[in-house]
């Protein structure tokens, strides 16, 4: 715990973004975790992506389980509204929350014992549902909040702190999403803000469930030789497959694409349901984002090769979200008066009787 | 970008960036938190041993070290007021006689002169008179301090604090003759060992005018200043012309205030953003009711049968920076008295020119910058003596330089051989996120000093105009210290490149980023480096990526989180030790057989 809150001095060159807030306005309350945790990059991350995209804090709802990673969206936008859950459940109430209003951002932070163990059900269920919310697993391989066993997304043969082997098959949530039908998959590094951000201001702006895997170092209990999750292994292995940048919609494309002229030759381009685009700048030849089995087969082989590809690796914008298969009104279903959304006993009694 | 190299003391002394600007180099972040603890005497003597008169300067001082200080490049963008803290330093001390460096009874033999009592001679003799060394002091006047005693006026610095602190040197035996001033310096020189010559400049620069020698009610603002601290002035009239707008101008304007002026008006020839006068001398004028004029040029003394009626003055029109102007018209001003405060000479008449001192063309004696030594072995200069007119600060480190001359000169070492600037880097964390100082950032503004009232203060001449911090203002100011001398230090090959750093800095200084050449990579950190002055701490390429740490030193608020988040201590906050190898000073003494050696991280 640091001894002092973050000094209120700010650089004099700070800018302000359209909401005339400065990226120290989307900060959160101290963090507790260990120093060096990559959850604490992460939470940089995801402040600098809320900044960039001018989002109003209030429109933003954050919402975690149990775990390290579930404690770090106090340390982001104190400003938004949040809800931690029981472990595993964070899916669950995210779920719920969204139904109730879908005109709110979701965010979800998860790690790799609430997403891959307990709350596995859950975070299946919520990628089938194509629940619009950005869900980042802070994927470090061990359960740091208990002293470092493994975590379901330990790999084979990577040693504990204290020399012991993993030889328990490991969940890869970027797979496992594949598999179920996730829309928006990608894997990143916590030492990697240049590809983190704006992988996270294009989950942001996608119509339905974003996953990012975040491989992030456990600094105290799986940082040493051995480890498939350190720092040094994950900069050894990061193989950057795509790299992407995100375009925000409306005026500022044009600008964008001018200044990414003379460096993209070929590039692929998805729009988003906003209006935003997210422009491949490379990719793998002959990849596609948008083809699932393509980049299935892809990630088992690079992976059979001991890489760990990262980048904005899946992408379709074609499937609308929970509230479009279920047909519910476009507001929110909190500012639907009462009486409409629950038409009382005297219509229960009416509906039955046809029953009867 | 080359690794910075910190091994040189400089480059963590730039970064407190006080006491770098200040010319004796006082530690100032150190008697800050002193003084925040309630260690006043502890903090005074700190001063005195870099700036030998902190109650004086504590008043006085052109104040270098705030201009410079890093507070003042924050938002609020005002500096720590370290001149008051000082003050408060000197006020609240307790009786420190007993700390204070003494002569021994025996003498080392050697004899050394000093010509005019000073601040630049006064630290001569505080330097050297504990080493044995016998000093004499001649000075005209019946009471020493120089101009410290007669050109700034006892409503700004009273004369007992004055009093006090030139008696801790003179009580340690020092040969003081009032009342001789020295007719021949080549007398002297035979005499002594070595000759410091501490004669200020004494010569209030003249205005040649129509009328100027038509009239005794023009004055030469030092000369005028002086009579009052004599008594030899009582009274003025009551319209009264300051021509010149430094500081000598404003005591003259507030002087006359109390001696009976009653219409003050200081005339400036340029637009206020060319004034000399520090900003707060200008401002405590200007509250006494001082009238500053700007764009009138002196044209001609206006004298009727003997008697002064004002004086012409050419208004004029500037250029955008003010460096071409045209006249526009002729202005009469009336005026009973003028005062000219427009800068000063030095004078010389009494250093025979065949005695081996070279004189340049603007008969200047020449001297090294380095020893204050003249061409003639063993007469040193310093103070206004050497180059001019300066400030009380400067003077003082004239004086720690030429005592350094004085003691080489005197035993057969080469004055050119100076002991080099020590430092040591002390580890400054007591535990897990606990640390020997407050590294909170205290957002108070900058304490404003209180005044006495406009009707009391003009009373009597000696009522001190501003009244001190109270505590409260002090408790709050000595908060705003930014602690620049707890430095961040960096070990690159401990980095694990877990950006900890980078994301808690609250003020953007650090960047993890691919090497490039300086301008270059001034342009791609976390928030632009655009301060030219404030250097770039590169590390040398990480384990992992090879990319550097860059730190912009800028706006760093010392605040010490980087090295809390680190998980692996490649930062850490040590403080920063300077050896500033002074004759006078015991920590000096002691290394002045072994030099000090900076310490390495």
């Amino acid at each position: 715990m640091p001894s002092i809150v973050k000094p209120v001095a700010m650089h004099p060159s700070l800018k302000k973004n359209n909401l005339g807030l400065t990226v120290r306005d989307y900060e959160g309350s101290m963090s507790t975790l260990c120093a060096g945790c990559g959850h604490d990059s992460i939470t940089a991350a995801i402040i600098r992506a809320f900044w960039e995209l001018s989002t109003p804090p209030h429109r933003i709802a954050k919402l975690s389980g149990i775990g390290c990673s579930s404690k770090t969206p106090t340390y982001f936008v104190s400003g938004a509204h949040g809800f931690n859950s029981a472990h595993g459940r964070m899916p669950a109430i995210a779920t719920g929350a969204n139904a109730a209003n879908r005109e709110l951002l979701y965010i979800g932070v998860s790690g790799d014992g609430d997403s891959l163990s307990i709350g596995m059900g859950h975070m299946a269920h919520a990628i089938r549902r194509n629940l619009r919310m950005a869900y980042v697993i802070e994927n470090n391989g061990v359960y740091g909040l208990t002293k470092g066993q493994f975590s379901a997304s330990a790999d084979i043969g990577s040693k504990s702190k204290k020399g012991e082997a993993n030889r328990m098959s490991p969940i890869d949530p970027v797979m496992l999403a594949l598999s179920l039908g996730a829309t928006f998959v990608a894997r990143s590094f916590s030492g990697d803000k240049e590809q983190l951000v704006p992988i996270l201001k294009a989950a942001f702006s996608h119509r339905g469930f974003a996953l990012i895997d975040v491989v992030s170092p456990c600094v105290t209990f799986n940082d040493h030789a051995g480890s498939t999750k350190s720092y040094l292994y994950s900069r050894q292995h990061q193989y950057k497959a795509t790299e992407s940048d995100f375009v925000p919609p409306a005026s500022e494309i044009v600008a964008h694409i001018g200044m990414a002229n003379g460096h993209v030759t070929e590039s692929t381009s998805v729009t988003m349901h906003d209006g935003s685009v997210v422009k491949f700048r490379t990719l793998p030849e002959g990849y596609d984002p948008t083809n699932r089995q393509k980049v299935y087969s892809y990630l088992q082989e690079q992976q059979g090769k001991g890489e760990v590809p990262t980048g904005l690796l899946y992408l379709d914008e074609s499937v609308g979200d929970v509230h479009e298969m279920n047909n519910t009104p476009d507001e929110a279903l909190i500012s639907v008066p009462y009486e409409k959304l629950c038409p009382g006993n005297a219509e229960l009694q009416k509906l039955l009787d046809e029953f009867r | 970008m080359k690794p910075t190299d910190v091994r040189n003391p400089d480059y963590f002394h730039k970064v407190v960036d006080c006491q770098w600007g200040c010319p004796a180099h006082t530690n100032v972040p150190e008697y800050i938190r002193m003084i925040a603890q309630g260690r006043y005497s502890d903090a005074y003597m700190l001063n005195r041993e870099s700036n030998v008169f902190p109650g004086v300067l504590g008043r006085t001082c052109d104040r270098p070290c705030e201009p410079a200080c890093r507070r003042g490049r924050l938002e609020d963008a005002k500096p720590v007021a370290i001149c008051r803290l000082k003050r408060v330093a000197a006020d609240h001390r307790d009786d420190i006689t007993d700390r204070l460096p003494t002569a021994p009874e025996k003498k080392n033999g050697k004899r050394v002169a000093c010509i005019g009592a000073g601040p630049a001679s006064l630290t001569v003799a505080n330097d050297l008179m504990p080493l044995g060394y016998e000093v004499t002091i001649f000075e005209k006047q019946d009471k020493p301090g120089g101009l410290m005693r007669t050109n700034i006026p006892s409503f700004r610095l009273p004369e007992q604090v004055l009093d006090d602190e030139i008696g801790y040197i003179l009580n340690m035996g020092v040969d003081i003759r009032y009342g001789s001033p020295v007719k021949s310096l080549k007398a002297i020189a035979s005499e002594y060992d070595a000759v410091f010559v501490g004669s200020g400049a004494p010569r209030g620069k003249n205005l040649e005018l129509p009328g100027r020698d038509e009239t005794d009610r023009i004055h030469l603002g030092i000369d005028w200043l002086e009579s009052i601290a004599f008594d030899h002035v009582t009274s003025i009239g009551e319209k009264v012309l300051i021509i010149g707008v430094g500081n000598t101008a404003m005591d003259c304007c507030r002087s006359s205030l109390r001696m009976g002026g009653k219409d003050i008006k200081v005339m400036a020839r340029r637009p206020r953003a060319y004034f000399k006068a520090s900003p707060w001398e200008l401002e405590d004028a200007e509250e006494e009711g001082v009238e500053i004029v700007i764009n009138h040029a002196p044209k001609r003394f206006v004298v009727e049968n003997g008697k002064l009626k004002g004086m012409e003055f050419e208004r004029l029109e500037w250029d955008a920076d003010a460096k071409k102007s045209t006249v526009i018209d002729t202005v009469f001003l009336p005026a009973d008295d003028v005062i000219l405060a427009i800068g000063q000479d030095n004078a010389f008449p009494w250093i025979e020119r065949d005695m081996g001192i070279e004189f340049d063309k603007w008969d200047m004696p020449k001297v090294d910058k380095v020893t204050f030594e003249s061409a003639r072995p063993g007469v040193f200069f310093g103070g206004d003596a050497a180059f001019g007119p300066k400030n009380i600060i400067w003077a003082v480190e004239h004086g720690h330089q030429a005592a350094v001359s004085v003691h080489n000169h005197c035993q057969g070492i080469a004055t050119s051989e100076r002991l080099p600037v020590g430092m040591n880097l002390i580890p400054q964390k007591m535990g897990l996120s606990e640390w020997s100082y407050h590294n909170d950032f205290n957002p108070s503004k900058r304490q404003k000093m209180t005044h006495v009232d406009l009707v009391e203060r003009f009373k009597n001449l000696n009522v001190e105009v501003e009244t001190g911090f109270t505590a409260e203002q002090t408790a709050r100011e000595v908060q705003r210290c930014l602690n620049c001398d707890i430095e961040t230090v960096f070990t690159a090959k401990r980095c694990i490149e877990c950006d900890a750093c980078i994301d808690i800095c609250p003020v953007l200084c650090l960047t993890i980023a691919r090497d490039g050449e300086e301008d270059e990579l001034r342009t791609r950190l976390s928030a632009p480096a655009t301060n030219l002055d404030q250097a770039l701490y590169a590390s040398e390429p990480l384990p992992q990526t090879k990319r550097l740490m860059v730190k912009d030193e800028d706006v760093c608020v010392h605040c010490g989180l980087c090295a809390e988040r680190c998980p692996t201590a490649a930062w850490d906050m040590l403080k920063l030790d300077l050896t500033i190898p002074l004759v006078g000073n015991t920590l000096c003494n002691q290394s002045s057989t072994t030099a000090p050696a900076p310490v390495l991280v």
